[in-house]
């Protein structure tokens, strides 16, 4: 990813409380009462409850819960549709909060875009005059708007649609228009409310491939709200996960679900379907390795004092040639035979971000253990068929630290 | 009555009503001026054409928007108007009712739009609206008479105060009724007021609009015969008559004339709203 460590959003202290008693929540809520406490005694509701995050420039940053978190009423509070009770939010380094009716609205047509969740068409305008909105509100010529609406359209592949009304388009389509009017004001920043919780499963998958695909192309800060945890592990650089109004963690994907801050953060983490997002880097242990040029009795030896069936053979810059089993071993230094003579060549490698899910095939048959191999096949670890085991139970004793692997990794394989 | 004092509400009207027609009389007079003229600029100006060309242009019309079945029951329906002998007599209680309805749509439509985008009109607004519609009619034909004289002019001031509220109230809901969404939409590209109203709540809000115009048209309809009370010539004045004079078969004439041409129009407005819709508001 690009980031810079730009802050392109820096949410401060920001507070919604809907209802009539603002004023006395507020401070209730300072002064630590809980949500339902404060709904009790003063009837108004915790929207958001001093969220703190920055977003920087060009990632995707995910703010996950469930309906109720309050991830809607935060999304919305950045472009100001929903009116912060307190606190700031510095888009660009401007404080929204204090905008004027002007100021805002001009933030809001040429900064920010924004996708919905039902795709908020508009039923009595073709796809193309959907896609113009935006240009036309900020009376851009016809023409001008006409073309830059078609990029846009072009650009999530609904060329030839221009003159469809939307409700003869699916429902994927339609989104689709959704994201080209958003882009068609050329944003800085999208902001994506559960854009794709109405599609099924299979459109929606192929959305968020779009959307990175897009992401990688265009290098826009994307504001994702979802409920669904794959979704946000899929598409999030980095993930803000609210519950009751609150954020209660912010953090890379791996972060989360490696370290989770606490109970609630746990239980939401535990149905991931670990083979999906855990790779061969996460759970695999040192390979012992002998070099070729050794002779026999020096693996056979190595393999009795570590009490292991089979040893890797690898060159000097720690190259990959093959393995050879206590048996091989054995054979070869009784007939006076090479290590290069006796190896097995046929090892099962995968790259180190390989998938759990798709590794099973390749563990359940190979003979020695899978071994993990950098590009140019130099010995990074192997794969034994406990430590796979263990990792999908959940059991932290084989899984690594995941500092010494990229967030990206997670993403890019599919 | 259990010793209360009876509170004198009938006087203190009366008292407001003398007040207003002395206060106002001269804009009073003015307004029925323009009434009555506007009314019968449309009866003679209808007049001058032949019937059977006018007859031909509601059937084009009622072809245009909708079916065939219904043009071809507009134009015999107004040549049998014509052949019954009360060509006239529907001429001037068709300009009653586009007088009234087109009142009606002029300020309704506004007030609607108005109170549409501001909860406290709204407020306001609507028992306002409950209050002239569930008043008897017969009721504003009194004040009407002393602020206007007998004539067309009371007759066309009660129709637009019967028929207005369908116009207000369906403007109010079809704005909004316009899905939350869209709202957000709009908000969120940065659109002004005037934007969202002009191309998104509007638009959407069209076939309910003109639901509540063809109410309005139904409701000016049916306040013929009451106007004809206070002297507004027409096919309610037939009615009327025929009724004061026991006269069945009059009546029936008269009243047959006044149902094709509510169904006429009726038809004719319910498929332009339709139209409008172009089906593409899912």
């Amino acid at each position: 990813m690009n980031e810079s460590n730009l802050k392109k959003i820096e949410v401060k202290n920001v507070t919604k409380v809907f209802g009539k008693n603002v004023k006395k929540a507020t401070q209730l809520l300072n002064s630590g009462k809980s949500k339902n406490e404060i709904l009790k005694t003063t009837g108004a509701t915790i929207g958001v409850n001093k969220a703190n995050f920055d977003v920087y420039e060009g990632e995707i940053f995910v703010i996950m819960g469930l309906s109720g978190s309050g991830k809607s009423t935060l999304v919305r509070l950045l472009n100001r549709l929903i009116e912060p009770s307190t606190g700031n939010i510095l888009i660009d380094g401007q404080d929204v909060v204090k905008m004027n009716k002007e100021q805002l609205r001009d933030v809001r047509r040429k900064k920010i875009g924004m996708v919905f969740q039902n795709f908020a068409l508009f039923p009595h305008r073709t796809i193309l005059e959907n896609t113009e909105y935006g240009l036309e509100i900020q009376g851009v010529a016809k023409a001008k708007r006409k073309a830059k609406a078609k990029e846009s359209l072009k650009l999530v592949g609904l060329e030839g649609y221009e003159e469809q009304y939307p409700n003869q388009l699916s429902g994927g389509m339609q989104q689709r228009v959704g994201l080209a009017r958003a882009l068609a004001n050329e944003p800085d920043i999208l902001l994506m409310d559960e854009a794709f919780s109405a599609l099924d499963p299979l459109i929606r998958k192929d959305m968020q491939n779009e959307l990175l695909q897009l992401h990688d192309s265009m290098g826009k800060t994307i504001v994702f709200i979802t409920h669904d945890l794959d979704e946000a592990l899929r598409i999030g650089d980095r993930i803000a996960l609210m519950k009751d109004g609150q954020i209660v963690q912010i953090g890379t994907p791996e972060e989360i679900l490696m370290s989770p801050s606490n109970e609630y953060v746990e239980k939401f983490v535990e149905d991931v379907d670990l083979s999906k997002v855990f790779t061969a880097a996460h759970i695999m242990k040192p390979a012992e390795t002998v070099q070729v040029d050794k002779g026999p009795r020096v693996a056979l030896t190595l393999m009795k004092n570590l009490r292991i069936s089979s040893i890797y053979v690898v060159d000097k810059q720690n190259r990959l040639l093959g393995a050879i089993t206590a048996q091989g071993a054995k054979e070869a230094a009784e007939t006076g035979a090479t290590l290069q003579k006796v190896m097995i060549q046929e090892i099962s490698t995968v790259p180190a971000e390989t998938l759990l899910i798709d590794l099973f095939n390749l563990v359940s048959t190979a003979a020695v253990p899978v071994a993990v191999v950098d590009e140019s096949h130099r010995m990074q670890g192997i794969v034994i068929r406990g430590a796979l085991i263990g990792a999908l139970a959940g059991n932290d004793v084989y899984i690594n630290n995941p500092d010494i692997h990229k967030t990206d990794d997670l993403k890019k394989v599919d | 009555m259990n010793g209360l004092p009876r509170i004198p509400l009938a006087d203190w009207i009366d008292l407001f009503v003398d007040w207003l027609v002395s206060r106002f009389g001269g804009i009073f007079d003015g307004v029925a001026n323009f009434l009555e003229q506007t009314v019968e600029g449309i009866v003679s100006g209808l007049g001058l054409i032949p019937a059977i060309l006018i007859a031909l242009f509601i059937g084009l019309v009622a072809w245009l928007v909708s079916k065939k079945s219904i043009a071809i029951f507009s134009f015999t329906g107004f040549l049998m108007i014509d052949y019954l002998g009360y060509w006239d007599a529907m001429l001037q209680t068709l300009a009653l009712v586009l007088t009234s309805v087109i009142i009606s749509i002029v300020v309704g439509v506004p007030i609607g739009i108005w109170a549409s985008q501001k909860e406290t009109v709204r407020r306001i607004v609507t028992p306002m609206l409950d209050f002239m519609q569930t008043m008897p009619a017969f009721v504003y034909l009194l004040p009407a008479i002393f602020f206007f004289n007998i004539g067309v002019v009371p007759g066309v001031v009660a129709s637009v105060i019967f028929s207005m509220p369908p116009t207000i109230r369906l403007t109010i809901l079809g704005i909004r009724q316009v899905p939350r969404d869209l709202i957000e939409a709009t908000e969120a590209f940065g659109s002004t007021t005037g934007q969202r109203l002009m191309k998104v709540q509007l638009p959407l809000a069209m076939p309910t609009i003109m639901a509540g115009i063809n109410q309005s048209i139904m409701l000016a309809l049916s306040m013929v015969v009451i106007a004809s009370m206070v002297g507004a010539p027409g096919l309610g004045e037939e009615v009327y008559r025929a009724v004061t004079q026991l006269k069945t078969g009059v009546g029936f004439e008269a009243g047959i004339a006044i149902v094709i041409l509510a169904i006429v129009l009726d038809r004719i407005t319910q498929n332009i709203g339709r139209q409008n819709q172009g089906g593409n508001v899912s």
